[in-house]
């Protein structure tokens, strides 16, 4: 499953390529681009598995910025 | 001035509040010392007021990064050349640097977010809700849960939510978000809809052809939220650049501290006081945030156009291209098919007749026009009579038509089937039809060209590109094509697969930069092949725009050279801020070293470089027409 989520108070350019980092070597992450530009991150990773990423891909986020955070609808 | 307050986050506001409070106690407290000389530890604690009010998150945040191991991070770059400063009693430059540092950060994060905010707006074509019929009543959905075969009530002023065909009603769609196309376009009953455009005044019945994942919106928006993950070469650069800039200028601050009074046993103040100002030049913010800004804005740019490219890579490949090839049919032409003449050699039997029949359940271009040249007599080509059918590929086909074999192609394709034929003395596509090994006669097709199209070559020529047309048509019909238009050079007769042969013969030359612009209809080879891949007008061609670099969503070849222009223009800004930024920041610590230039200075080239190259990334959002 692939999905985008809004990002806010993302502020640097550089945070933003430290996060796509430390989100990509999260076990289970097939694919994640985090975008300072639109700020998206989009994450992609097996279904049965989604939310445990995804509740670590936003750890990561604030341990990067932690003003940042993610939207999750 | 009302507008931009009014428009500041919450977050925004707060800084803005900050820098105001820090800046009056600054200038309170300068005023009130030059009058009452107070003792030095005392105006050290009162100065420490403002610094801290404007500086401690980023006190705190370098304190954090010390601890995740980050040293050249530029928060506790600042944090050492502010202490620094305080170290060396310059209490009201400690308090400057600071505050100037977090004006810039501010106005980073406003103009950002600001440009932002305007290029997402542009591209956010999202359709929010589908109206879809269920059980007899109009449903307010989600587009994704619309399936294919739906029907869909779109009333004026909603977007279109998904692709589909129009069952019922008349109205204009507004595509410019889309195309860049400004002027409506009329649909009437089946006629097919795009997702993302706009409906304007009639009340439409659709009947979905797509679902939502497959639908062109989610295509665009896919591809431009992708769009940043492929990187030019000069982005590369300057992310390299950063990280070793930071270092190397921290570590020649270190040397600067400690050398010159070890050598010259002078005081160690002034020294120190000169490698602060390295520090506070260390940061390549300026370089850091323009160069991705800029590319940003000139995508954002582009796709405001209709043009949408599908990373920055390939922007600055557009900048340096030198040839655009074109393949003619769909990009130069309006690859509509029109039936010239039909000139019968027998007339035993109607050629015309035979040839729509032939061509009835193809749906090649030439085939298509064909049955609807026939259709405007008024007949329909009788299906029944049509056995098994052949594609030939690039001679034409062969059909079984009451039981007789029936050819329509190509020269090469009468050779094959044994009639013997001539050619026509008119120029244009010539279909040759027979029955048999019986020659019939042919009916001669040709493709209308654009009207933009020679004004669009002769801006590319304006622009120093060369322009190669590839065609299978022959070879005079061809030239007087090729010169029509002003091409420079004209390849004719050519099968699909020749065509990337060409395509790979212009590539090995290494001094030039080949686009191909097709139309997306058997190209795609020499799309994914060429330096930069053009599809044109390439809406629902979903391998035009799997294999293309650039993606032209109108079919007006005026957008070529467009890009073109949009891809220099931006260049050119990434550059101009790249020489800028260095050579101020180079300047600043040559004259830093030499004790010409002061912390002033060094705020200027910090601060002051980063705001100017960021005004000057975003005029690559605006283009001149």
């Amino acid at each position: 499953m692939r999905k985008t989520f809004e990002l806010e108070d993302l502020d640097c350019a550089n945070c933003a390529r430290k996060m796509q980092e430390a989100i990509a070597k999260i076990d289970g992450v097939t694919y994640v681009s985090v975008n300072y530009m639109a700020q998206k991150m989009v994450l992609e990773a097996d279904d049965q598995i989604f939310d445990e990423v995804l509740s670590k891909a936003v750890k990561a986020v604030k341990k990067v910025e932690p003003d940042c955070s993610v939207i999750v609808k | 001035m009302r507008k931009f307050f009014a428009e500041l986050t919450k977050k925004q506001k707060k800084m803005l509040l900050r820098i105001v409070v820090s800046v009056l106690l600054t200038l309170l407290l300068t005023v009130v010392l030059n009058i009452i000389p107070l003792n030095e530890y005392v105006s050290l604690i009162l100065f420490l007021i403002p610094y801290l009010v404007i500086g401690y998150d980023v006190l705190l945040k370098a304190a954090r990064n010390i601890v995740g191991g980050s040293i050249f991070d530029e928060k506790f770059l600042m944090t050492i050349a502010t202490a620094g400063a305080f170290f060396t009693g310059d209490y009201r430059e400690a308090c400057a640097v600071m505050i100037f540092y977090q004006l810039g950060e501010l106005f980073e994060n406003i103009a950002v977010g600001r440009t932002r905010k305007s290029i997402a707006a542009i591209m956010d074509i999202r359709p929010d809700y589908a109206n879809v019929i269920r059980d007899g009543e109009e449903q307010r959905v989600s587009p994704d849960e619309v399936f294919i075969n739906d029907i869909i009530v779109i009333k004026p002023g909603e977007r279109v939510p998904l692709d589909g065909v129009v069952l019922e009603g008349i109205s204009s769609l507004n595509t410019a978000a889309l195309t860049g196309e400004a002027l409506p376009v009329d649909i009437v009953e089946g006629d097919s809809v795009i997702s993302g455009a706009i409906n304007i005044n009639g009340v439409i019945k659709v009947r979905v052809t797509s679902d939502y994942s497959g639908s062109t919106v989610s295509k665009i928006l896919e591809l431009v939220e992708n769009a940043s993950d492929k990187k030019a070469r000069v982005e590369g650069f300057v992310s390299r650049f950063a990280k070793y800039y930071t270092p190397v200028v921290v570590i020649l601050a270190v040397l600067l501290a400690l050398v010159p009074p070890l050598i010259l046993h002078s005081g160690w103040g002034e020294w120190i006081h000169r490698a602060l100002i390295f520090l506070v030049v260390s940061c390549p913010c300026a370089l850091v945030v323009s160069v991705p800004l800029t590319f940003f804005c000139g995508i954002g740019c582009a796709s405001r156009e209709g043009i949408l490219v599908k990373g920055s890579n390939y922007l600055e490949l557009l900048s340096k291209v030198t040839t655009v090839v074109f393949d003619k049919t769909g990009t130069l032409t309006k690859g509509v098919f029109e039936v010239e003449a039909i000139h019968p050699e027998e007339s035993k039997y109607d050629l015309f007749e035979l040839a729509a029949i032939a061509e009835s359940k193809s749906n090649h271009p030439i085939a298509l026009s064909i049955v609807r040249a026939y259709g405007k007599k008024g007949k329909e080509p009788d299906k029944s009579r049509l056995g098994t059918v052949e594609e030939i590929a690039g001679k034409g086909i062969k059909a079984e038509i009451d039981g007789e074999d029936v050819f329509v192609g190509n020269g090469a394709l009468m050779e094959l089937s044994g009639a013997r034929f001539h050619e026509c003395h008119k120029t244009g596509t010539i279909l040759h039809v027979s029955v048999s090994g019986r020659y019939l006669g042919h009916i001669v097709i040709n493709d209308e060209i654009k009207p933009e199209s020679s004004k669009a070559v002769s801006e590319l020529a304006r622009d120093n590109i060369k322009t190669v047309m590839l065609t299978g048509d022959k070879k005079d019909r061809a030239e007087e094509i090729g010169k029509e238009l002003g091409i420079n050079e004209v390849y004719s007769d050519l099968l699909p697969q020749d065509k990337v042969v060409k395509v790979e013969e212009l590539i090995a030359d290494p001094a030039s930069t080949i686009a191909f612009v097709g139309d997306g209809i058997n190209d795609a080879p020499a799309l994914m092949r060429s330096d930069v891949g053009i599809a044109m007008g390439a809406l629902g061609s979903d391998a035009a725009v799997e294999a293309s670099d650039v993606v032209l969503m109108n079919d007006n070849p005026l957008a070529l050279p467009l890009a073109v222009v949009i891809a220099r223009r931006t260049m050119r800004i990434v550059k101009e801020n790249i020489v800028f930024a260095l050579a101020v920041k180079v300047l600043i610590l040559v004259l830093g070293a030499i004790g010409v230039a002061g912390m002033w200075v060094a705020v200027f080239g910090d601060v002051g470089v980063l705001i100017i190259a960021v005004l000057n990334a975003l005029r690559a959002f605006k283009v001149k027409h």
